[in-house]
């Protein structure tokens, strides 16, 4: 809603700011202008696309043919190579059907997070997943404190996480 | 459908109370969920988005979230209605331009403090909206409401991921924790680059009133998390709680208390300057009108003018949007037309409550 575009009477939808030999140029396009000038259209998913195409190139899937580009989610049909240009999934079960690449994009978009450890819905929750969330959590505030060099916290943590774990039976 | 009945005043994110409301003018906490079973939106055919709409309407509208409910149908709204929840920051801009026959809708307690759109990115997306920096007080209403939703809908929801959106970058916890802060002086003083550089570096987003394009407009900034995955609801709100935003107020802080120890003329100047604009200009734009008031309010939270008041001040913000414009004038108009409107309603008001 502030400027117009450089080349019509449309309003703006791609800003951008170049430094071209230390002179700054400022550019306000519309869609379609901003396609002309090869800025590509702006998306708000602009940041994942790039992680996207960034983290195909980095793992070198583009040039093998049985790449993670030809995989396909059994329920709706989408291909990660849809996905990776529209930056949306599908449906739930693309999170199962692309996981494997998922997984580092996941990581590179959260901060290093792979990891669901917050809310879960009742219904879909149930008693064993809260423990083992319970355990992720507390595993995740260990850490913490021992990178904190808080041993008295960690070794309380340490202690409750024993608990939970012989109250659940599970491996140690 | 009936919006007359919040067009009247700021509403809640505009009311300029709570704690911290001289930089903090609201707290927003929203959550991102889908429904267990249905394709996610944008592969959702019409039908199966109708189906949504129709399976979460007798749930928001559920008198356990609120007394008083307005439901509002998008496909079938005007343009102009659209717009003004735009304004209001009730739905985001994509669900308003979307084309005419998605079904989409969005239910808004009347009081405006919380709005759910059905639709969007992702079958929900609820938000809480509070005046000034609550967003503990946030955080528990969108908490609760997404408890009674959750007892009669199933939300799609893996162990490992959390609660599964439709973009991964809102996996896990679904949430977008965002403040609005209204950042004058470390936009005079040129130190806001700074600040944004360093909320990015901590992986906070940092974008205009209007989200993406519409940086700096009335020195109002939008801070919110980017990361919703491998943290709890709460670590993700306490960071803002604790950290970012209390260490944000004390820079603007900083910088007003040095405006005036160091510029003090300079300072009065241009306050004083946007009460000149804004009480005897004949036509005038939305980015002007904003700036001009940004000062404004900066010079009545700093008590170097008082010829207005703040609430008239942050009503002003909201009236001088067009599709809100055009609503306190009871007609379309054209852009040409608006900024003569906005002028006369900028001078009526300010001068009135001299």
């Amino acid at each position: 809603m502030k400027y117009k575009c450089d080349q019509c009477d449309r309003p703006a939808t791609y800003h951008a700011v170049e430094i071209i030999k230390g002179q700054k140029i400022e550019k306000h396009l519309c869609d379609q202008h901003a396609a002309e000038d090869g800025l590509g259209i702006k998306s708000a998913h602009a940041p994942i696309n790039e992680l996207l195409t960034n983290f195909v190139k980095a793992t070198g899937e583009t040039d093998k043919p049985s790449s993670a580009l030809d995989l396909t989610c059994p329920d709706c049909g989408l291909t990660f190579s849809e996905f990776r240009d529209k930056s949306l999934l599908g449906c739930q079960s693309c999170y199962t059907a692309f996981e494997a690449p998922l997984t580092g994009l996941l990581e590179r978009a959260h901060e290093g997070g792979n990891h669901h450890i917050g809310k879960v819905p009742r219904r879909g929750g149930g008693a064993g997943e809260q423990r083992q969330l319970q355990i992720t959590r507390i595993r995740k505030r260990l850490n913490d404190a021992v990178e904190a060099e808080d041993y008295e916290l960690a070794a309380q943590l340490r202690d409750d996480l024993s608990d939970l774990e012989a109250d659940g039976g599970a491996p140690a | 459908m009936n919006l007359r009945g919040i067009t009247d005043g700021a509403g809640e994110w505009l009311r300029g109370s709570g704690p911290h409301s001289d930089v903090v003018i609201s707290s927003r906490v929203r959550l991102a969920r889908n429904l267990a079973g249905f394709h996610f939106v944008n592969r959702a055919n019409r039908r199966q988005r109708y189906e949504v709409l129709e399976a979460c309407r007798s749930q928001v509208l559920s008198k356990r979230l609120s007394e008083n409910t307005i439901w509002v149908d998008l496909a079938d709204s005007p343009a102009i209605d659209r717009q003004l929840l735009v304004e209001r920051h009730l739905i985001s801009r994509d669900l308003a331009k979307r084309s005419a026959d998605t079904p989409r809708a969005v239910a808004i307690a009347s009081d405006e403090t919380f709005s759910v759109m059905i639709n969007e990115e992702d079958h929900l997306r609820m938000q809480v909206l509070r005046s000034g920096m609550q967003l503990g007080d946030a955080l528990s209403h969108i908490d609760r409401i997404d408890d009674i939703l959750e007892e009669k809908l199933d939300f799609a929801f893996s162990r490992r991921f959390g609660y599964l959106s439709a973009c991964p970058t809102n996996v896990g916890t679904g949430i977008r924790v965002s403040v609005m802060m209204h950042l004058p002086a470390l936009k005079l003083t040129g130190e806001i680059e700074r600040v944004k550089r360093a909320a990015r570096d901590m992986h906070l987003a940092v974008r205009g009133l209007f989200g993406e394009g519409s940086e700096s407009l009335g020195d109002l900034f939008q801070v919110s998390n980017q990361s919703t995955l491998g943290r709890t609801e709460k670590e993700i709100l306490e960071d803002f709680e604790r950290t970012i935003i209390p260490q944000m107020i004390a820079y603007e802080h900083q910088a007003r208390q040095a405006l005036i120890r160091q510029r003090e003329k300079q300072l009065d100047d241009k306050i004083w300057r946007a009460w000149a604009l804004l009480t005897n200009s004949r036509v005038m734009g939305t980015d002007e009108a904003l700036s001009l008031l940004s000062h404004l309010r900066l010079g009545v939270h700093l008590d170097r003018i008082d010829a207005t008041n703040i609430r008239t001040v942050n009503e002003l913000f909201l009236l001088c949007q067009p599709a809100h414009l055009q609503r306190v004038m009871g007609q379309e108009m054209t852009p040409a037309a608006r900024r003569i409107a906005r002028a006369d309603l900028l001078r009526q008001r300010l001068i009135s409550h001299n």
